[in-house]
């Protein structure tokens, strides 16, 4: 079929555009994004300032490409942490089965009992309001709903012939953990994986608006977002641009995970 | 009524796949009598599933009529009104299908369920439909009728929810019943249970069948009238015993050939160290354990004590739940015992122990689902010479080597190494799974229903390819089957099993020949044997018919 393969080129457009501008943000943006001009306080898109300015007179388009590299980085690393935490997880506690795996199972569900969110500002408030302290604290935030489904999809797969197959030949557990049941898995982790990238990006926004986020005056799309609320009656420019931007690169992240997925199945090649 | 001697005639049914104009059926005439049975038997890909659905107007949207008509009782089911389709489907014609573990509801009780159709079809007030269901359920030899009504399907076993299945759809006594491979999941002595019931009650009610069928003994043993159909093709039809002594076409002689058949017995060095020594083997499932309550094990095996010697080929046989996997599991080394030992060469197995390598390195497996069995996320090649990883002191071109010459064995050397379990047939995959488990050369093969999952000529060539590689490096082997054909047709001894105990044990002629144990015999009474005959054609015969005939008087 011919449409796959143009969603996956949709995809890989949108997230090399994100890329191409979340690089140029980071070294040059047409205004300095915290520079503040009262005289052009919520002006409106127009030649000047191609996207408008926000409350304080900054150029919105400095900012969203100043806090694209903020938002990406944060929401990548985000990810990477919970998936790689709630893999291990998962695929131990799943496969190895027995007490420890309903004790580890018990403190899961009992962490997954929280809204993450909650969780994060609790996290936050131990290792700091920062960057890093973001990435950690949704990252194990994130991590219990990722090791709950990956546990789910071990069990079915440890009763699978070919596991007993690996078991007969002689291969240790953590080779046949690491050969045969962590690639099966490779289906349901990029489509958790990529759907939390909206929420991490939700959250980030989140924390930052309950000032637990990346501090002001720094711009990051959540922060912008939140921050448009009270004008959205007299400046929609001010929510539209950077909700804009947050949902392009869902839509590019989801087009593009649908894509790897198929191409690390075999199953699907030649489709 | 067109004609009061055809209940149903097929002419000229033609169906295609929708998109690509794939011929799953090619031009197809059959036409049934009312009281008759009729069999069509085939292959996967045969398309006689879907020319007895297309009867029904079931047909699976993607798939197109293109050609033929079908006339039921004198009317065009091709282009009846859905309205009239429903009233004539389960009304006048019915249908059993294959799992008696999915066709049932499993929400809904018994007596709701088979009220259904009665309800739809039938103005009976509500205490007259259940004096109806009550007298079938009795009629189909379930226990306790009023109790069934109010029971859930899962509280039932396979055979005897194909029974309730059964009586649902007779309830209505349509004038055609369509029975999809009926009992196929059905053990071979519950099988003929609910058969020899299908036909009783068919009969008297004058209900005409078509049976389909991938089991010529089945088909053999109860239609009147068999069809072949091959790719979508009828290649041959006619009454079936003479169909089955002169058969005409290739494919029906191809087909009868790949029966099972009990060749010469071979001549075996019974004495020796046996390779497998297993002593009162105990093995204990389950045993919940929750924070409050324990529940007590299951055991599986009750001491089993059995011996393989040197270069033999042992069947295990046994229908579902007598032990016969674990009991592969265990000496596979998958579970371990609760109690009993298990030798190999004389040692025990234990990770303990210095020997368990040189146990691991040569006792190996072939699954019985080749779908399951094989990575779906390695090529063919890695999967075949995965086993070697382990394997000391050989160098990467031996091991490229031994992976050629073990694909070149299965007959599968040319460009396969690169591809992927999914594109290759069912066949194929089986002797994937037999050159991985035969890549180290192992010593002690076990094989747990290695061919159940298999087409009847793909089985053969399967079972050859196994003999084949038997006979060339003379490994020892674990047959595990609930097959009676084709355990007649590898085994040299037979161990036969039931509830976790080994019932009776011997050679493969004094099992076949002379059965002693009272579950042998009706294990044995339960499965048809064909015969060849030299012309091509098969005669049928019944082990044991004088008792055959005293249990069904």
């Amino acid at each position: 079929m011919k449409l796959p393969a143009s969603n996956a080129l949709l995809g890989g457009l949108l997230i090399g555009v994100l890329l191409i501008v979340a690089l140029t943000g980071a070294v040059w943006t047409p205004y300095d994004p915290l520079q503040l001009s009262f005289r052009a306080k919520l002006a409106a898109p127009s030649a000047m300032h191609w996207l408008g300015t926000d409350e304080f007179g900054r150029d919105v388009l400095s900012r969203l490409m100043a806090g694209a590299a903020t938002s990406v980085w944060i929401s990548l690393l985000t990810v990477t942490l919970a998936v790689t935490l709630g893999t291990l997880i998962g695929i131990f506690s799943g496969y190895i089965r027995g007490w420890l795996d309903r004790i580890v199972m018990a403190f899961n569900d009992a962490l997954l009992a929280f809204p993450g969110i909650l969780l994060a500002l609790g996290l936050l408030a131990v290792v700091g309001a920062n960057k890093y302290g973001i990435i950690v604290a949704l990252g194990i935030a994130y991590a219990p709903s990722v090791a709950r489904i990956v546990r789910g999809t071990v069990l079915s797969l440890r009763e699978r012939e070919y596991i007993a197959a690996s078991r007969v030949m002689g291969n240790s557990e953590s080779f046949t953990m690491a050969r045969h049941i962590l690639p099966n898995c490779i289906a349901p982790l990029t489509v958790l994986a990529t759907s939390m990238f909206g929420y991490v990006l939700l959250a980030e926004s989140a924390l930052s608006f309950l000032g637990l986020g990346v501090p002001p005056p720094a711009p990051t799309w959540g922060n912008m977002l939140a921050g448009s609320r009270p004008y959205i009656g007299q400046a929609v420019w001010l929510g539209i641009f950077p909700g804009l931007c947050i949902s392009l690169t869902l839509l590019g992240i989801n087009l593009l995970g649908d894509a790897v997925r198929d191409k690390l199945d075999p199953r699907m090649r030649g489709m | 009524m067109a004609s009061s001697e055809t209940l149903l005639r097929v002419d000229d049914l033609t169906l295609e796949i929708g998109r690509t104009g794939k011929r799953v059926v090619n031009g197809v005439s059959f036409s049934i009598s009312p009281g008759e049975i009729v069999g069509i038997v085939g292959e996967s890909g045969s398309g006689k599933t879907l020319a007895a659905r297309a009867l029904m107007g079931f047909v699976p949207p993607a798939v197109r009529r293109v050609a033929g008509s079908i006339k039921f009782e004198g009317q065009d089911v091709t282009t009846m009104e859905p309205k009239q389709l429903r009233a004539m489907r389960g009304s006048r014609v019915g249908m059993v299908f294959q799992e008696p573990m999915t066709s049932l509801n499993p929400s809904m009780l018994i007596g709701r369920q088979l009220d259904e159709g009665l309800a739809l079809h039938r103005k009976l007030s509500a205490s007259e439909r259940k004096e109806l269901i009550l007298d079938m359920l009795r009629r189909v030899g379930i226990r306790d009728p009023d109790g069934a009504l109010t029971s859930y399907p899962h509280q039932f076993s396979g055979g005897m929810r194909q029974r309730i299945m059964l009586a649902s759809v007779m309830l209505l006594k349509p004038a055609l019943l369509i029975a999809d491979e009926p009992t196929t999941a059905l053990d071979a002595v519950v099988q003929r249970d609910v058969l020899e019931l299908m036909v009783d009650l068919t009969k008297a009610n004058n209900t005409a069948v078509l049976m389909i069928s991938h089991d010529l003994g089945m088909i053999a043993r109860y239609s009147d009238r068999a069809i072949v159909m091959c790719q979508g093709d009828v290649v041959e039809q006619g009454q079936t015993q003479e169909l089955l002594a002169r058969p005409q076409h290739p494919y029906t002689r191809k087909l009868l050939a790949a029966m099972p058949h009990r060749g010469p017995a071979r001549a075996l060095p019974e004495a020796g160290t046996p390779i497998v020594s297993v002593r009162d083997l105990v093995i204990d499932y389950g045993g919940r354990q929750g924070f409050f309550r324990k529940e007590a094990p299951k055991r599986a095996l009750h001491g089993i004590s059995l011996d393989v010697v040197p270069g033999q080929v042992v069947a295990v046989v046994g229908g579902s739940g007598s032990g016969k996997t674990t009991l592969g599991h265990a000496i596979a080394g998958l579970i371990k015992p609760t109690s009993g030992e298990i030798r190999f060469e004389g040692k025990p197995i234990d990770k303990s122990e210095t020997a368990y390598w040189d146990y691991r390195l040569n006792c190996q497996m072939v699954f019985q689902d080749p779908y399951s069995s094989l990575d779906p996320r390695m090529t063919i090649g890695d999967l075949v010479a995965e086993p070697l990883r382990l394997v000391p002191g050989m160098s990467a071109a031996q091991k490229a080597a031994r992976l050629q010459e073990v694909l070149t064995e299965v007959g599968l050397a040319d460009g396969f190494a690169s591809r992927y379990p999914h594109e290759l047939s069912g066949g194929q995959r089986q002797r994937i799974a037999i050159a991985r488990a035969v890549v180290r050369r192992p010593k002690f093969v076990i094989a747990d229903e290695p061919v159940s999952a298999l087409d009847v000529t793909v089985r053969a060539q399967v079972l050859e390819l196994f003999a084949e590689l038997q006979r060339r490096h003379g490994f020892s082997c674990l047959f595990i089957s609930h097959d009676l054909g084709v355990v007649e047709q590898v085994a040299d001894r037979v161990v036969v099993m039931n509830e976790g105990r080994i019932v009776e044990e011997g050679t493969r002629d004094a099992i076949f020949d002379r059965p002693q144990h009272a579950y042998t015999r009706k294990l044995l009474s339960a499965v048809p044997g064909l015969e060849t005959a030299p012309d091509g054609g098969v005669r049928l015969f019944w082990r044991l018919v004088d008792e055959t005939e005293a249990a069904l008087a």
